[in-house]
């Protein structure tokens, strides 16, 4: 019995491959089977089918997947099962996160049943860590830098990553280097909101600009970028408000620690006045970016362009 | 007593409306009553429909009269929203409701009180149903302006203009109907601009009294760009909670009949074949909540907005600034004070400016920006600058 639990659906895809791929040299090549059986759809009765002594007792895996979106039965009969398991037979049970069917669960790590944990990268040194692993197991080598160019790329989705890697390596021979990457996903950056507004709040336009650009050619909205902004002036704004008599003090602002010394380093540059002028603008935009402007492009590039010059001190 | 004993200060109306109810050639099939908000707008519409279904014109006392003032008569139906616009499903049923005969009375009413609230959509599926309704069928509409309808369904209507009722009348309304001190009265009435009803909700609450006064007390805490983003973030908390505390307990109590109606245990999940109903409720009550909050802080800037309309005053020259003083009355009297000490620290020029940048906050808050946003903005214009 295994357990795969996290939402990261390529990671959960490939320990389901893996325990089957297990199970299958276990029972030798031609003797395994496989039953699938879908959560949201489950009826009653269904698991007991199929995991159900046989006449001829071929030994099988069943996958049960999407469990997070299992009818009741599903839980019900999953935690029956784990009370009394079929010796020949594997059972996979796939969660994709959330708190549905915790009863299941943990009836399934009660028994002591390995548990892959899937969880989402989050953070791009995960990411090129995954990379490095990516290529390590294909037998290839890779560039620091082109581990990050790749990351940077395609970041936000790792079967798009995986899928990235599996093409390099089968594309490509020798060490994949910077330019390698380049040639095949040159040009091609995910930046988000926040980084646009960092920049801008950073003093630099042409970078902002430059982000804001790519942030709107890979999908995001004109009024997230808004919000950012809106969202790191408001966080300067506080700070700021920290260092007068009888202010706030930090602790009181609902920041993280990280934030709060971000927005110190970054107030440097800033004067009271530069930060009315950009709130204003911000605001302004807002309301063209929400349809009282002809063009949401123009507006919120004026209003990123607008924040980068009110900075300087 | 009269259907009429409650809209103070609107006897041109008042007569128009008499009239049509007395002389059978002074009807027509559709009314627009506009007026400021506060004006009674929605009373003068329901007070209209209980003179017409009253056999002696408007006695009061009837069961025809005081079923429709109170909204429950069969043949009159009350459209309001408390979600910012009425939608095209919500008008739709009114269409076909038109085409019926009274049940009981004379007429078949259908009040809109928040015709404002129509959006292009939904005002031209009513456009057919108005302009040409079956004989004794009356639409009654309200808005707080002509311009706020749709130019087709202004054409297709007679205007009746509710004006601003005088401040004494307001105060003695007050006085007279629900007790409240004369000073108090007084006071109330100029500071809810003859508002009605918020001058008799602040009468009663002295909580939203206070409320008030601490929304214009922004005006002197905001002494630079952090304080306006703090204070900014303080107002808009306070109308979150506001509004939730005026929609929380309805929300529960509007779920908890849902689940009954559906047969559920409460606490329990629903299964999915009726999660649908329950989605489309809260979308409901997060409408209801959304409206809520920009009214309270529509409410904040209108406020805010007349306290620079009295230092503009004082600044002009046009008040002394002293309560029962010379020229024009300040709205907010018992602020003398800090409306001088604003007057003494601004130029008119900065006054006009920042009036300015409430209206414009009051119209991004009606487009939709994000209200933080808004309020910060027009916040930082409100700061003293040299």
């Amino acid at each position: 019995m295994i357990l795969v639990s996290g939402p990261e659906g390529l990671l959960a895809e490939r320990a389901v491959e893996r325990a089957v791929a297990l199970a299958r040299d276990a029972a030798g090549a031609e003797r395994l089977e496989r039953i699938d059986v879908a959560g949201p759809t489950y009826e009653t009765g269904r698991l007991a089918v199929a995991t159900s002594p046989s006449l001829f007792g071929e030994p099988r895996v069943v996958v049960v997947d999407d469990a997070q979106l299992g009818t009741d039965a599903l839980v019900t009969e999953v935690v029956e099962y784990v009370g009394a398991p079929e010796p020949d037979v594997t059972l996979v049970v796939v969660h994709r996160g959330g708190q549905r069917g915790k009863r299941m669960l943990d009836a399934i790590k009660a028994t002591g049943a390995p548990v892959v944990a899937c969880d989402a990268l989050k953070r791009d040194s995960d990411k090129e860590d995954f990379v490095r692993a990516e290529f390590r197991t294909a037998g290839r080598r890779i560039d620091a830098e082109a581990v990050q160019g790749l990351v940077a790329a395609l970041g936000s989705d790792l079967r798009e990553l995986a899928s990235a890697c599996s093409q390099l390596v089968a594309d490509t021979t020798g060490t994949v280097t910077t330019a390698v990457v380049d040639r095949y996903y040159g040009g091609r950056m995910e930046v988000t909101g926040f980084r646009v507004a960092d920049a801008a709040a950073a003093g630099r336009s042409a970078d902002a600009v430059t982000l804001l650009r790519h942030a709107l050619a890979s999908g995001v909205d004109p009024v997230v970028v808004v919000a950012a902004l809106a969202l790191k002036l408001r966080q300067l704004a506080k700070v700021a408000a920290t260092r007068s008599a009888g202010g706030p003090r930090p602790q009181d602002l609902g920041l993280a620690p990280w934030q709060l010394e971000r927005a110190r380093k970054e107030l440097v540059r800033w004067t009271p006045e530069g930060l009315a002028t950009a709130i204003t603008a911000v605001a302004r935009a807002d309301e063209e970016v929400k349809g009282g402007g002809r063009d949401p492009v123009y507006s919120v590039e004026r209003a990123v362009l607008t924040v980068a010059r009110a900075t300087g001190r | 007593m009269s259907v009429w004993d409650d809209l103070v200060g609107q006897d041109a109306a008042v007569a128009v409306l008499r009239g049509a109810v007395a002389d059978p050639s002074a009807m027509t099939h559709a009314w627009l009553l506009t007026g400021p908000p506060g004006s009674g707008r929605s009373n003068a519409a329901r007070a209209f429909a209980a003179a017409l279904l009253c056999p002696r014109g408007g006695c009061g006392e009837c069961h025809e009269c005081t079923t429709a003032l109170a909204g429950t008569h069969a043949d009159v139906e009350v459209v309001a929203t408390e979600a910012t616009i009425l939608r095209r499903q919500d008008v739709e049923p009114l269409v076909q409701l038109a085409q019926r005969s009274p049940s009981g009375g004379r007429w078949r009413i259908i009040v809109i009180e928040d015709a404002d609230r129509l959006n292009e959509t939904s005002g031209n599926v009513l456009l057919k149903a108005i302009e040409e309704p079956p004989p004794r069928t009356v639409w009654v509409l309200c808005a707080p302006s002509p311009q706020d309808v749709l130019v087709t369904i202004r054409s297709r209507s007679r205007s009746v203009v509710l004006r601003v009722p005088p401040v004494d009348a307001v105060a003695r309304l007050l006085v007279e109907r629900d007790g409240v001190e004369p000073e108090l009265a007084d006071a109330v009435a100029h500071a809810s601009q003859s508002h009605i009803g918020l001058a008799r909700r602040l009468a009663r609450d002295p909580e939203a009294r206070a409320r008030r006064r601490e929304v214009l007390d922004l005006a002197r805490r905001i002494r630079g760009v952090p304080d306006a983003v703090l204070a900014a973030g303080d107002l808009v908390e306070v109308a979150q909670a506001e509004a939730r505390a005026a929609t929380e307990e309805r929300d529960a109590e509007e779920k908890s009949r849902l689940y009954r109606a559906l047969g559920a245990e409460e606490g329990k999940p629903l299964p999915p074949a009726l999660r649908s109903q329950l989605k489309s409720l809260e979308e409901e009550q997060k409408r209801r909540a959304t409206r809520a909050q920009r009214d309270v802080l529509d409410r904040a800037m209108t406020d805010l907005l007349s306290l620079y309309r009295d230092v503009l005053l004082v600044q002009l020259g046009a008040s002394d600034g002293a309560s029962g003083g010379r020229g024009i009355d300040l709205v907010n009297v018992e602020l003398a004070d800090a409306v001088r000490t604003l007057a003494a620290d601004s130029t008119p020029e900065q006054t006009l400016r920042r009036m300015d940048a409430i209206g414009t906050a009051r119209e991004r808050l009606a487009a939709n920006v994000a209200p933080l946003l808004a309020v910060e903005a027009m916040a930082v214009a409100l700061r003293p600058q040299g």
